[in-house]
C-alpha cells in the first residue's frame, strides 16, 4: 500500500483518500503501526481506588485487566492465561485478592504473580512458577491520573509523547480543588457503523455545528441561552481555534457560549443553580486568579490525543476513547469526568449538563452519529469513483487557524500518515 | 401503556406528552448501572419535563437528523404487572421489546423493562416516571437512544 498516497498534502489542497475508511488491509496496518506504535489510553486512576480494584476492558483488540496491585500501583495485565490462553478475569469489574482461571485453576495475585497450580508436582524439574505471572503490556505509564499503555517498547516516555496536548489536560484538571478529577459511575459504550477516524474529525470539527446540531442551538436558544450572531466571515456563535499541539494531538480552544458546570451558569441549568455554580467560580478565582479563572470557565476544548481518545471540555467534561471493529464499524466508550471533591448538588448539575448534548441519548450526539454513518454509507461503494475526501479549509490563510478551519484535522492526518508511511511491520 | 406504545410507535408525539404529569421524569439509565440515580450516575438519558419537551421539539424538526427519516419502531409490552400501590400513585412494571429500523435493511433491537410511576390526575392516570431499563451489558450495535425509547 505503500505505493499509493492515501493523503496528499499540496499548497493550496489537502485530500485524503477514501480508502483509509473502508480498506480492511489498511485497517490491519493501522493496528500495528498506528495503535501498537502509540500511547493508547487504558482508563482513570479513579476507577481503580484500592488494593485488589479491577475493571476488565479491551485496548487495542486486547482483553486487559485493570488494576491496583497490593502496594495500591495501578497495573495492566493481559488477561490471558499463561497455561492455555483462556481470559482469567470473566468479570466487568470487582475487587479481588486472586483471580483465577476456571478452566484449569491456575491463579495469579493481585500482582499478577502465579500463585496456585492444581497438580504442580506433575510438572518437569524446571517448571518455575514465577516464569509464567500474567504478561504485561510493555509500557504504562500515566499522566495526572490517565494511565495509558504501549506496545512499543521503545516508545519516548508519555510526557513527551503527550507534548502540547499537556497544557490542555491540566487546563482541565485547574477545575478541581485538589487538581484531581474522578470518572463518575456510568460507561456509555455503544457502536457506530463507520470507521473510527470519522470520529476523530467530528469531535473536533465545529465547521459542522450549525448545521449538524441546529436542534440542540435551537433547544438551547428556546431554554434562554444568549448567543450572538457570529462576527463578520465567521459562522460560529462565539472565537475560537484549532490548534495542532504536535504528534498528532490537536485541540479547539473557544470562548464558551454554551454554559460549564465550572463555572458559567445558563438558563437550562435552572435558577437554583446558580448559587452553586456562582460559589464555583469564586473557589477557581480565589485558587488560580482572575485570569486563570476566566481561562478554565469562559472556554472550552475538545482536545484529541492521538490516535483515539477525545477530552471533551465543553457542556461537561466526557473521556471518549474508540476503536476499530472493523474498516466501517468502531466501538466507543465514554465516560463523564467530574472534580474529586464535588458537592453532590454540583455533581447534579455536571451530569444533566452532559446528558443535554452528549451521547447515545443526548440532543446532539445522536446526529454526529447519523453523519458519521451517512458519510460510511455514502463513501462505502463509491470510493473508487469519488477517490477524495477535501480538509483544505483554512489553508491559504495567515494568521490564525478558527475551530471552523480543518488545521487541526490536516494535523491529525499528517500523523496519521506518517505512521502509516513508516511501518514496522 | 398499550396506548402509550402505539402513540409512540405512530410519532404521534404530543399525544404522549399529553400522557405525562408537568413534572414527569424519563430515563434510561446506563447499561453498566441499571438501578442508579442519575443525580450520581451518569445515564443514558435523564430528562426532566422540559428537557422531555425540548426532545420532543428536537424530534419533531427535519433537522434531528438522527431520527429523519424517521425510524420504524414496533413496540411489544408483556409481563405487566403492579408492584406498588399507595392513595398517591402507582408503580408499574412491564417488559419490552422495541425493533427499530433504519435504511437498509437494519434492525436493531431494544430488550428490557419499564419502571413506571402512574399518578392520578382529573380522573386519568398519567406518568410521572418512566424508566427503560436495557437488559443488554452494554448499549452496543443498539447504538442510539434517539428516539422516545
Amino acid at each position: 500500500m505503500n505505493d499509493r498516497p492515501l493523503v496528499l498534502n499540496e499548497a493550496d489542497s489537502f485530500r485524503v483518500n477514501r480508502a483509509t475508511m473502508v480498506d480492511p488491509e489498511i485497517l490491519e496496518l493501522e493496528r500495528r503501526r498506528v495503535f501498537d506504535a502509540c500511547w493508547i489510553y487504558v482508563g482513570h486512576e479513579s476507577e481503580v481506588r484500592a488494593p485488589g480494584d479491577f475493571r476488565t476492558r479491551t485496548v487495542c483488540g486486547r482483553p486487559v485487566i485493570f488494576c491496583r496491585d497490593s502496594k495500591s500501583a495501578v497495573r495492566v495485565f493481559l488477561n490471558t492465561c499463561r497455561h492455555r490462553g483462556a481470559m482469567v478475569c470473566r468479570e466487568t469489574e470487582g475487587n479481588a485478592r486472586i483471580h483465577t482461571c476456571f478452566y484449569h485453576g491456575w491463579s495469579y495475585d493481585r500482582d499478577g504473580r502465579l500463585d496456585g497450580v492444581p497438580g504442580e508436582k506433575d510438572y518437569p524439574p524446571g517448571f518455575r512458577k514465577s516464569d509464567f505471572g500474567l504478561m504485561e503490556p510493555p509500557r504504562v505509564e500515566s499522566y495526572r491520573g490517565f494511565v495509558f499503555l504501549s506496545f512499543d517498547p521503545s516508545a519516548a516516555p508519555l510526557v513527551d509523547y503527550l507534548a502540547g496536548a499537556k497544557e490542555y489536560i491540566d487546563l482541565v484538571l485547574d477545575q478541581s480543588p485538589s487538581g484531581r478529577m474522578e470518572v463518575i459511575e456510568g460507561a456509555q459504550d455503544y457502536e457506530i457503523r463507520a470507521n473510527w477516524k470519522l470520529l476523530v474529525e467530528n469531535s473536533f470539527d465545529d465547521y459542522h455545528l450549525l448545521t449538524t446540531h441546529s436542534t440542540w442551538l435551537d433547544y438551547l436558544k428556546s431554554a434562554g441561552v444568549k448567543m450572538q450572531r457570529p462576527d463578520r466571515g465567521h459562522l460560529l456563535p462565539s472565537h475560537g481555534v484549532g490548534k495542532p499541539l504536535g504528534n498528532g494531538h490537536a485541540t479547539t480552544d473557544n470562548v464558551n457560549f454554551r454554559g460549564r458546570p465550572v463555572a458559567k451558569w445558563i438558563p437550562v441549568y435552572g435558577e437554583a443553580a446558580k448559587p452553586e455554580i456562582e460559589r464555583i467560580r469564586a473557589e477557581l478565582v480565589a485558587r488560580l486568579g482572575e485570569a486563570r479563572a476566566a481561562r478554565v470557565a469562559d472556554t472550552n476544548r475538545n482536545l484529541i490525543v492521538f490516535p483515539n481518545l477525545l477530552l471533551a471540555d465543553g457542556s461537561s467534561v466526557t473521556i471518549r476513547t474508540f476503536y476499530p471493529v472493523a474498516p466501517d464499524r468502531m466501538r466507543v466508550r465514554a465516560w463523564a469526568l467530574g472534580p474529586l471533591e464535588e458537592t453532590p448538588s454540583a455533581r447534579a448539575i455536571r451530569l444533566d449538563a452532559f446528558l443535554t448534548f452528549y451521547g447515545p441519548g443526548g440532543l446532539a450526539t445522536p446526529d454526529d452519529v447519523e453523519a458519521l454513518e451517512a458519510v460510511q454509507t455514502g463513501i462505502a461503494a463509491t470510493w473508487r469513483e469519488v477517490p477524495w475526501s477535501v480538509m483544505s479549509r483554512g489553508m491559504a490563510k495567515t494568521g490564525e487557524q478558527l475551530n471552523s478551519d480543518e488545521q487541526h484535522l490536516r494535523a491529525f492526518w499528517m500523523q496519521w500518515d506518517k505512521l502509516m508511511r513508516a511501518g514496522r511491520d | 401503556m398499550f396506548r402509550e406504545a402505539a402513540l409512540l410507535d405512530e410519532w404521534r408525539l404530543d399525544e404522549w406528552l399529553d400522557l405525562l404529569t408537568a413534572d414527569a421524569r424519563y430515563e434510561v439509565p446506563s447499561n453498566d448501572r441499571p438501578d442508579a440515580d442519575p443525580s450520581s450516575t451518569l445515564f443514558t438519558i435523564a430528562d426532566d419535563i422540559a428537557r422531555i419537551r425540548g426532545r420532543i421539539t428536537r424530534l419533531k424538526d427535519r433537522n434531528a437528523h438522527a431520527e429523519f427519516p424517521r425510524s420504524r419502531t414496533r413496540r411489544l409490552i408483556g409481563n405487566v404487572r403492579i408492584v406498588g400501590k399507595s392513595a398517591r400513585e402507582l408503580r408499574v412494571e412491564a417488559n419490552f421489546v422495541v425493533y427499530r429500523f433504519r435504511r437498509d435493511g437494519s434492525v436493531r433491537e431494544y430488550v428490557g423493562r419499564y419502571r413506571y410511576v402512574l399518578r392520578p390526575e382529573r380522573g386519568a392516570l398519567k406518568i410521572a416516571r418512566r424508566q427503560a431499563v436495557l437488559d443488554a451489558m452494554e448499549l452496543g450495535s443498539m447504538g442510539l437512544v434517539s428516539f422516545i425509547l
